[in-house]
């Protein structure tokens, strides 16, 4: 139901015109899209009624992101689901209600690995927490009136809340090649809070981020594969649809094939987020891997199969298929998620 | 064949290092080496700087202008001029139409058009495809009717790279529509200036105009201006197509990409060395350079088999495939290095070049443009799925 309802909302609203103009934009986001969604209850989906929201769970999850990916829609849904996790487990409930209602974005800073962390100095003077470093390429940090920056220091995670307009931090957004925005962040000695949150709760955030992406990446190659099965239908060469030609037919047999591999290793990650964290966390990765490795196949053999039409700015499908494949680079790409698997894989 | 290089050839190659390390400019090297776009001015400068030193159409016939060099010794000169990061040299007058005009063009032709193309006067773009005839070139319905000393052009050719540089195109055209459809079609050479021609650019996934959609109306284009026989342009046109694809494999361009990104890789630090070190990535290296080296063989035993001055055969449809396929590879391996540094679009890098305050001299920035922009590759100069057909009909014979 709640697939349906945004589904159509991002019918009515989303097209390639809004997109680039919002990419081109200050915040990234389409005007009014992202408190229309609040509205719909798309945001409060990605939260457990224990803090607020609606849903929660790994099949809420599941849905809003892959209707997300179906619409290619710019928008902190990334960013919102992990800081709204965050902020859940620091009882940082007023300001989660803002971020649920819509009327306060959040955004969030994550590594996808330990050695992925930003290099912050964190300094505790007078009962005041300040830092000073950069945060690199944070999405929609220009949308957003915080942020929570996870970085690791002696090993350990942190999470702080970091409130963007004030004295000693700047940030410089640009829109990235895929969909939305970005921003660098540079801090000096910036007053942040220090969010009560433990290694668990990080792993966890971290996890539900990977497992967001995934079905985004499905929704996304849902899409592109239904397009392209259109094209394959429609464009006739040497007096026939393309679509007769042997050789292509093969090639979408086995995309097919790979689409609903894709997909069920979306669904075990769902299936298994409630389960002890290491079989949580490799069933992610599985995930992660697998919609990495055959999101990008999908979004290449995409292109390919358009021809030339499929390397034009016009067509809708060469924007779906760069944000799939710039997805993969997401909480890490699919070459770590598969050595992680490994290691988790391992006996313990 | 033996694949040492002779005392001889290190020598070639010292003499074109000496060369490039004293004339080509350090901006220009830096522009190609970041993967920043170059302008039309950027080509042209190149152009002519190697014209000066009589380099720049090293495979056509000595007495119009070529160098009489072996296939190594142009295989030597692309390959340094790439690691060099030298401009790619635009294809269109120098190695597509040239071919054409010294093997099928009348003499007039020869001594009005090539000289042109030498000194750069002439900037020429191919008109070829339209929306209707991609895969299917020979379906081509851009028509020319004869009327007295002149051709009446109308039709609307589409892909047409850096047409909006071009001072001429050559077209294929349909001159009859009896019988099968490659009888019909004819080779003419069209003044971009002439009345009637109308350009459109197309912008591209990575947000370039690089390909043009091209209209004509009434356009007279005198018949002097037509190459070789009417109806017979369909043969010109494949003899052409060998030498576009050999063009597109670039090997030579590919060494010097790989070492960009083997320099990636060293360079690597933090999360870029933990993804660089992963031992999944290192296989994708490790099998990407090993294709490579084959290929460079390969390429070289294809080139030599057709000899000097001859078009490539079929066999450069393998060329084409494994080339771009190769080159496709590693710009997907250099944005798997750059990781999440790969998503933020700077368009003033992108412009500018490694000068602005945004540029690394690594030149992250361009990877995923560049990887997006190479996606054209397995798609144009004929398809990858139209080469499969050509090995499979003219070398398997199946």
């Amino acid at each position: 139901m709640l697939a349906d309802s945004m589904r159509r909302l991002l019918a009515d609203k989303l097209d390639m015109e809004v997109r680039e103009e919002a990419r081109l934009s200050e915040s990234g986001i389409p005007s009014d899209l992202w408190s229309n969604l609040a509205e719909l209850g798309v945001i409060g989906a990605l939260f457990p009624e224990t803090i607020g929201g609606f849903g929660g769970s790994a099949w809420d999850v599941a849905t809003v992101f892959e209707q997300a990916g179906r619409a290619l829609v710019p928008g902190p849904f990334l960013g919102t689901l992990m800081a709204g996790h965050l902020l859940a487990q620091a009882g940082e409930a007023e300001l989660l209600e803002k971020v649920i209602g819509g009327e306060l974005i959040v955004t969030c800073a994550v590594p996808g690995s330990p050695s992925a962390s930003p290099n912050l100095q964190i300094e505790s003077k007078q009962g005041s927490t300040r830092l000073t470093g950069a945060l690199e390429a944070v999405e929609y940090a220009s949308a957003a009136e915080y942020v929570v920056a996870v970085f690791h220091s002696d090993s350990s995670p942190s999470a702080v809340l970091l409130k963007l307009v004030q004295e000693g931090c700047t940030v410089r957004s640009y829109p990235m090649i895929d969909l939305g925005t970005g921003a660098d962040i540079h801090l000096e000695s910036v007053s942040v809070e220090l969010l009560a949150t433990n290694v668990d709760d990080i792993k966890t955030t971290l996890a539900i981020g990977v497992l967001a992406c995934c079905w985004e990446a499905v929704g996304l190659m849902s899409e592109i594969f239904e397009q392209t099965l259109e094209y394959l239908r429609t464009r006739q060469q040497f007096g026939t649809p393309i679509g007769k030609f042997q050789a292509l037919q093969h090639r979408m047999a086995d995309l097919a094939i790979e689409l609903e591999q894709a997909r069920s290793s979306a669904i075990n990650a769902a299936s298994h987020f409630g389960s002890d964290p290491r079989e949580r966390d490799r069933f992610c990765s599985a995930a992660k891997y697998s919609v990495g490795s055959i999101g990008q196949r999908v979004a290449e053999e995409a292109i390919q199969l358009h021809g030339g039409i499929g390397m034009t700015w016009e067509l809708p499908l060469s924007h779906y298929a760069k944000r799939l494949i710039m997805l993969n680079q997401v909480l890490g790409d699919d070459d770590l998620h598969l050595s992680r698997f490994v290691e988790l894989s391992t006996a313990a | 064949m033996d694949l040492d290089f002779s005392a001889e050839d290190i020598a070639f190659r010292d003499q074109v290092r000496d060369f490039l390390a004293e004339n080509l400019p350090a901006v220009l090297s830096r522009k190609v080496e970041s993967g920043a776009r170059l302008g039309k001015q950027d080509m042209e400068q190149w152009h002519s700087i190697l014209n000066a030193k009589g380099w720049l159409a090293n495979h056509w016939p000595i007495e119009w202008g070529g160098t009489g060099w072996s296939v190594l010794q142009r295989f030597i000169f692309e390959t340094e001029a790439a690691m060099a990061h030298a401009p790619r040299t635009v294809p269109f007058g120098i190695s597509m139409l040239a071919p054409v005009l010294i093997k099928y063009g009348s003499e007039e032709q020869k001594r009005y058009f090539l000289p042109r193309i030498l000194d750069g006067t002439d900037w020429w773009c191919q008109g070829f495809s339209e929306p209707g005839a991609g895969s299917d070139l020979a379906s081509l319905k851009t028509k020319a009717v004869r009327d007295g000393d002149r051709y009446v052009v109308n039709g609307q050719k589409t892909w047409t790279t850096l047409g909006q540089y071009a001072d001429w195109i050559f077209c294929l055209v349909r001159t009859s529509a009896d019988g099968r459809k490659q009888k019909g079609i004819s080779f003419l050479l069209i003044d971009m200036r002439s009345p009637g021609i109308e350009l459109r650019p197309i912008k591209l996934l990575d947000g370039d105009f690089e390909v043009n959609e091209v209209f004509f109306t009434d356009v007279q284009v005198p018949v002097e201006n037509l190459v070789g026989e009417e109806n017979h342009g369909w043969a010109y046109a494949k003899y052409l197509l060998t030498y576009e694809r050999t063009n597109i494999a670039g090997v030579g361009g590919s060494i010097a990409q790989f070492e960009r990104l083997r320099k990636m890789v060293a360079r690597a630090s933090g999360a870029t060395l933990d993804r660089v070190s992963n031992p999944v990535f290192q296989h994708r290296l490790a099998k990407l350079e090993i294709a490579l080296e084959n290929m460079k063989t390969t390429n070289l035993r294809v080139l030599s088999a057709a000899g000097s001055g001859n078009a490539p055969s079929a066999h450069s449809s393998m060329l084409k495939i494994k080339g771009t396929e190769i080159r496709q590879e590693i710009h997907e391996l250099m944005c798997r290095v750059a990781g999440p540094k790969a998503r933020p679009f700077h368009i003033a890098a992108l412009e500018h070049g490694p000068d602005t305050e945004l540029g690394s001299p690594h030149g992250l920035e361009s990877v995923a443009s560049q990887y997006f922009n190479n996606r054209k590759l397995s798609i144009f100069g004929g398809s990858n799925e139209i080469q499969r057909e050509i090995i499979s009909k003219q070398i398997l014979e199946l």
